[in-house]
């Protein structure tokens, strides 16, 4: 009998120390969008699972589907992702639709500062209402839209010659927006090893985001600003300034003059496909892809180099990246805040710079080393400390399609002139924010 | 007394309201089997129609689920129906309307004309003609977009052929002058097969002996093609251009995988219009407004066009 008892005791603790342990690992999912620094993720998050026992699955989506898919799920009050490594527009609709946990409790009770973290990436990626210290995400992917370009065709003897013969200048990487157009026009129509190349590839996408992160990066560099006084949204005067009138016709002269035909849909994806295919000198895209591009074994390691967007009347680059927040529908929440406090550590963020990942942790950014680990992250740091966003609004969705359609109306479709365009959107963006109430 | 005939008939249908089955009326059976589907009637396509009437005059937004929506009144229809950008959009809509179904009626008709004559190697030929509808629309587009590649698409090189032209001084998708008709090539390609099938229905309805009756009456196969073959085979075409005018109405993953609406906003149709009103910008009000506009104009269209078939199919 006593035997039965012990057998049965042993048996019941056993059961419960299993299903104690049962409780406490879970199964995390990560959602983001489908690139390369999202595999680097699941490559770094190997070390969170052996530390804490919690295994972690990843949902990551197509670039193109990435906002719908996501937004469609928040909305929902979905429960597919504990975690999401959400676009930083989407910071303001997050925090006010109660999709995003706060973090400012946990933050406070796990000692983790956000001055620990780049200035512009706390401010940009994680709050709400903009520059309040209210924070609904980490920021986990430092980016800006920058450029790279053919360093072998730029070295080459005969195209220096006819460059200088051309302009009167060096060819050499562009110190402002005029010199990359002129630099890219040269480029145009060119003969190189036999092959037709062009100036550069931009982005000209008409259906998510593409052409405004595209015209921003010239409308930036000119002194564009959303409000004449921040907060007030008062867009008239500002958004259409003559500045603003000249950038995007600048922008337009580009798109014109200096890239290959047939790219009048494009965005990342094809800005990389026409640099790697050696059809174009120059190509923009986010700092993310960087790192691939340096490994490319065409045309990467001694044929690319890289540079920050120039500046023009001001420096200027427009924002990437993103902060990785806490689902507020998850029922995993203890578990994806264990997953931040980790991220968070100094040593993991400098293994995710290593895996790369662009951490935005002072300790990996202010390192004496930083510069020269890469050959773009000294272009990354400049970069960085000249971004700008677009609107972070809830409504930033209906902000950015009215900015799509105008910019693209313009830029590719030739309809009406850029004091036009710019006037058209401000009226968009003035009913918009009437509907809000804000205006 | 003996049971007579008719007697017998008489009591071995009982009256209606007294026959029973396991104790349920004809009128409890009967709402057993009608009911579900009336259920499913009102929950799938009643329910939403009203409800998307009642949001109509709100300023709802899908994605604000913590903001109380506000009663509007005819603002979202104001807006709508003085937006000049919406009008240039239905204009697209009814140029692509227009001329899909004008050259998938005039090619699909002569097709099956052409394949309706016997001859060696038609039903091949016909296998070969219905391929292109089907496949998926999204592959169709991804196909066609290399194909108008102006750097290595074949198309650009065809007409290059022909024209002497460079094939990359075009942009078929990227030109405000090309792109729509871009898609109406597209559109054409894929779905002329099935006005040409519904054709060819209707040639092989016509019975022989009408024409042998023309031929004794010594008339020519020009005469016989329009007192003929047109009028019998006109149900057939109307009936094949109420299809595609309802599918194409509707159109949106071909035009999206091809242009995406652009350049600009040139070949933005209607469909694409409201799905970026409605799930991109999330104007669940405004775009439930916008739903009932084109509710209303297709039905209202439809239900002429229905009546002009059936007087056309009642001569």
């Amino acid at each position: 009998m006593n035997n039965y008892k012990l057998a049965s005791a042993s048996a019941l603790s056993i059961a419960v120390a299993s299903m104690a342990s049962t409780a406490q690992a879970e199964d995390l999912t990560l959602c983001w969008a489908a690139w390369d620094p999202a595999n680097a993720l699941v490559e770094l998050s190997k070390e969170f699972e052996t530390q804490s026992g919690h295994s972690m699955s990843f949902e990551f989506i197509p670039w193109p589907n990435f906002a719908d898919r996501m937004l469609n799920e928040l909305n929902s009050g979905g429960k597919l992702c504990d975690l999401l490594i959400g676009d930083s527009q989407w910071i303001g609709g997050g925090a006010e639709n109660g999709h995003y946990v706060k973090l400012n409790d946990f933050f406070d009770a796990e000692s983790i500062s956000m001055s620990d973290f780049a200035d512009a990436t706390v401010y940009a990626y994680s709050t709400w209402p903009k520059g309040t210290p209210n924070y609904y995400a980490l920021p986990a992917m430092g980016d800006a839209n920058g450029w790279f370009y053919r360093k072998d065709w730029f070295a080459r003897d005969d195209i220096k010659a006819a460059f200088k013969e051309a302009t009167g200048r060096d060819l050499a990487e562009p110190k402002s927006q005029k010199e990359l157009l002129e630099i890219a026009q040269f480029f145009q129509g060119r003969e190189i090893d036999g092959k037709t190349v062009y100036g550069a590839s931009i982005f000209t996408e008409r259906g998510s985001e593409g052409i405004t992160m595209g015209v921003t990066s010239a409308l930036y560099p000119w002194g564009f600003k959303y409000e004449n006084t921040p907060g007030e949204y008062d867009m008239d005067g500002a958004v259409n300034s003559p500045e603003a009138v000249e950038a995007l016709e600048f922008y337009k002269e580009f798109y014109e003059t200096a890239t290959p035909p047939g790219y009048t849909n494009s965005y990342m994806g094809e800005s990389l496909d026409a640099f790697k295919s050696g059809q174009v000198a120059m190509a923009m895209n986010w700092f993310a892809f960087f790192p691939g591009l340096y490994a490319d074994p065409n045309t990467g390691g001694d044929k690319i180099d890289f540079f920050v967007n120039p500046p023009q009347n001001n420096a200027g680059s427009t924002l990437g990246g993103q902060g990785i927040s806490v689902v507020a529908y998850s029922d995993k929440q203890d578990a994806a805040l264990e997953y931040i406090k980790w991220f968070a550590q100094p040593d993991v963020q400098s293994k995710w710079w290593d895996l790369g990942g662009y951490s935005a942790h002072n300790s990996v950014l202010n390192d004496p080393g930083f510069k020269d680990s890469a050959p773009f992250a000294g272009d990354f740091l400049e970069a960085m400390g000249s971004v700008q966003d677009f609107w972070q609004e809830p409504a930033y969705a209906e902000l950015l399609l009215a900015m799509q359609k105008r910019m693209h109306d313009y830029v590719v479709a030739d309809q009406g002139t850029a004091q036009e365009a710019l006037d058209k959107l401000v009226e968009d963006w003035t009913e918009v924010f009437e509907d809000e109430g804000k205006l | 007394m003996s049971d007579t005939p008719a007697t017998i008939a008489a009591n071995a249908t009982p009256p209606r309201m007294a026959r029973k089955i396991k104790g349920l009326s004809d009128r409890a059976i009967a709402w057993i089997f009608v009911g579900p589907t009336i259920f499913l009637l009102l929950a799938i396509n009643i329910f939403p129609l009203i409800w998307t009437i009642r949001l109509s005059f709100t300023n709802f937004k899908a994605n604000r689920i913590n903001r109380e929506p506000e009663w509007v009144g005819l603002r979202n229809y104001e807006r709508i129906l003085t937006d000049t950008d919406i009008w240039l959009n239905m204009q697209a809509t009814a140029h692509f309307l227009f001329w899909t179904i004008f050259f998938q009626v005039l090619i699909g008709f002569t097709l099956a004309y052409l394949i309706n004559k016997k001859f060696k190697g038609n039903d091949l030929w016909t296998t070969i003609i219905v391929l292109p509808m089907m496949l998926s629309p999204a592959v169709v587009g991804n196909f066609w977009k290399f194909l108008y590649q102006p750097q290595i698409g074949l198309f650009n090189y065809i007409i290059a052929f022909f024209t002497g032209k460079d094939p990359s001084s075009f942009e078929m998708l990227g030109s405000v002058n090309l792109a729509p008709w871009s898609i109406v090539i597209v559109d054409t390609w894929m779905w002329t097969p099935f006005v040409m099938l519904i054709c060819l229905a209707g040639l092989r309805s016509i019975p022989d002996y009408i024409y042998e009756a023309a031929e004794v009456d010594r008339a020519s196969k020009l005469r016989q093609f329009f007192t003929i073959t047109i009028p019998m085979v006109l149900p057939f075409l109307m009936l094949a251009v109420l299809f595609r005018g309802i599918e194409n109405f509707k159109m949106f993953d071909l035009v999206v995988q091809l242009t995406g609406g652009g350049p600009g906003s040139t070949t933005e149709l209607t469909s694409i219009n409201l799905k970026r009103e409605a799930f991109e910008k999330w104007r669940t009000g405004y775009a439930s407004a916008y739903a009932i506009i084109l509710f209303v104009t297709v039905f209202g269209l439809a239900s002429i066009y229905v009546k002009a078939l059936n007087k056309v199919k009642e001569r």
